[in-house]
């Protein structure tokens, strides 16, 4: 009973924020809603007894809307509304529609004709960690080592991009050092 | 059964909200005073014995309070923004075991809220949730220092959190799991037990992220009086402003639950000490020593807080993993 309660209540709460994230027009609500919405999702984890996955949706998705954050506070006065240019509004509507209609439909339908099972369901022998650690180790290590590997080179590559006169500190200077050498690159 | 188990439990939510909310407010009191002390003043006195009674006047003006919503602010966010704070530091509360298991009239009662078999990582990841309450705060409030201080939020709660999973990453691997539960049996049978000796880099580590994480002194830049106003609270009043201090609080109790269940031994039986005088007296050393730190550093400047935690503490924490993996290869 209270399970069905929790999923048809975090259900809605998804689906709203979701839709306050795709609908506002001001950066602040998008990304506090979209934030909202995947800590949300992690209550359907919590109710299927994915625990360990439930844990990992918060901590992931509070960082990676963090970084988020950062650009809109850079990139974006968060408080006005943002002035959209979409002139053909029907276009995008129905593409859009189409596209999610196709997923729900590509979803649904293995579960329609009842060919779902559970590859590795929860035990009650092992824990969550044990069992994700125990499949991710055995069947998919080549996936996972190549993400590893992907990560690595996105690191590298991050660094090498910002590591610009890293040596120097913009902190230290004082205000007129700084205007010089902008004057003299110009 | 089903409607014992929902009983037990709101009674059990309601314990932990009306007792960490007193202790939060008592531990208000206790700063002012340590700090007083350390300071040769004394502290709040004229209101009650000892000023003992200055907690409740302090409520009293918090809940009467003008709730001011300055003009330029995004109304909504401003307003939930406090709420999250204090909500998440509570949530990340269900899932410590705070004390060992005891039984009134013939009821097992066991101190936890939910045990998930991730305590730990829980835990770490909904107190993380709590930083977003500044955040917000400061971005929804229209004020240049408070956005400043919202902008130090991000940058203090994405290098910190590294350092906090790497460093308790290590004991989790000496251990075996992530329920807190296992880490006080793991520690059961005396000090020499605790795994503070095995591991002392990660404790250190834990504690200066811990301190990070909690925006106290030396890395309170969040709301660093001398450079940005009151930071992500400028704008705030009343039992909004309060809210976010709860969740400090409350913060810093977990945080002290979570060093003594971790490093030094959780609520095992200390000697002669039973196990809930042991844990109760573990987290208020930690609470005093997040006071005791207050009064003895300065804060430090934002590029030093970047430089510490990427240049020595991360180092440290990987190095860390590193050698516990090679020591319990072999």
């Amino acid at each position: 009973m209270y399970e069905v309660v929790a999923f048809y209540l975090f259900a809605a709460l998804t689906i709203t924020m979701f839709t306050i994230t795709v609908m506002t027009k001001n950066a602040l609500y998008a990304m506090t809603s979209l934030a909202a919405g995947m800590i949300f999702i992690s209550a359907f984890f919590f109710l299927l007894d994915a625990d360990f996955l439930g844990v990992v949706q918060i901590i992931v998705y509070s960082g990676a809307v963090m970084a988020v954050y950062a650009f809109g506070m850079m990139f974006l006065d968060t408080l006005k509304d943002v002035k959209e240019k979409n002139p053909s509004k029907k276009i995008v509507f129905f593409l859009s529609g189409m596209i999610a209609l196709l997923l729900v439909i590509i979803l649904l339908t293995p579960m329609i004709s009842d060919k779902v099972q559970a590859l590795y369901p929860v035990s009650d022998e092992l824990g969550n960690a044990e069992a994700v650690g125990i499949v991710l180790f055995t069947k998919y290590l080549v996936p996972f080592e190549v993400a590893a590997i992907m990560l690595l080179v996105a690191m590298i590559a991050g660094i090498i991009l910002a590591s610009k006169r890293m040596d120097e500190s913009i902190t230290l200077k004082v205000d007129e050092e700084i205007e010089k050498e902008v004057k003299g690159s110009q | 059964m089903e409607s014992a188990f929902v009983i037990e439990t709101i009674i059990k939510i309601l314990v932990v909200l009306g007792l960490f909310s007193a202790l939060a407010g008592f531990a208000t009191y206790v700063e002012r005073k340590v700090l007083a002390f350390m300071q040769r003043r004394l502290g709040p006195m004229h209101v009650g014995p000892w000023g003992l009674l200055q907690v409740l006047a302090d409520g009293i003006k918090l809940f009467t309070k003008e709730d001011f919503i300055p003009q330029g602010a995004n109304r909504i966010i401003f307003m939930i923004a406090p709420v999250i704070t204090a909500a998440s530091a509570f949530i990340a509360m269900a899932a410590i075991p705070m004390f060992p298991e005891f039984t009134i009239g013939g009821y097992t009662v066991r101190p936890i809220i939910s045990d998930i078999n991730v305590g730990l990582l829980f835990v770490l990841g909904v107190m993380a949730i709590g930083l977003y309450g500044p955040l917000l705060a400061g971005m929804a409030s229209g004020n240049k220092w408070s956005l400043l201080g919202a902008a130090r939020t991000a940058v203090q709660f994405l290098s910190y959190e590294v350092v906090t999973g790497l460093s308790v990453l290590a004991p989790v691997m000496i251990v075996g799991s992530l329920s807190l539960i296992d880490f006080n049996n793991y520690q059961a049978g005396g000090i020499s037990n605790w795994l503070v000796w095995k591991q002392p880099v990660a404790f250190i580590l834990f504690l200066i992220a811990g301190f990070a994480e909690t925006n106290r002194t030396p890395f309170d830049l969040l709301e660093h009086e001398a450079e940005v106003i009151s930071g992500y609270a400028t704008e705030y009043s009343g039992m909004r402003w309060g809210m976010f201090f709860i969740g400090e609080y409350a913060n810093m109790f977990t945080i002290g639950f979570l060093a003594s269940l971790i490093f030094l031994g959780g609520f095992n039986d200390l000697g002669f000490i039973p196990g809930a005088i042991a844990i109760l007296l573990k987290v208020f050393f930690f609470i005093f020593l997040f006071i005791w730190a207050r009064a003895s550093w300065p804060h430090i400047r934002p590029d030093q807080l970047m430089w510490l935690c990427w240049k020595v503490l991360m180092p440290i924490a990987v190095i860390n993993v590193v050698i516990t993996g090679i020591v319990m290869m072999f």
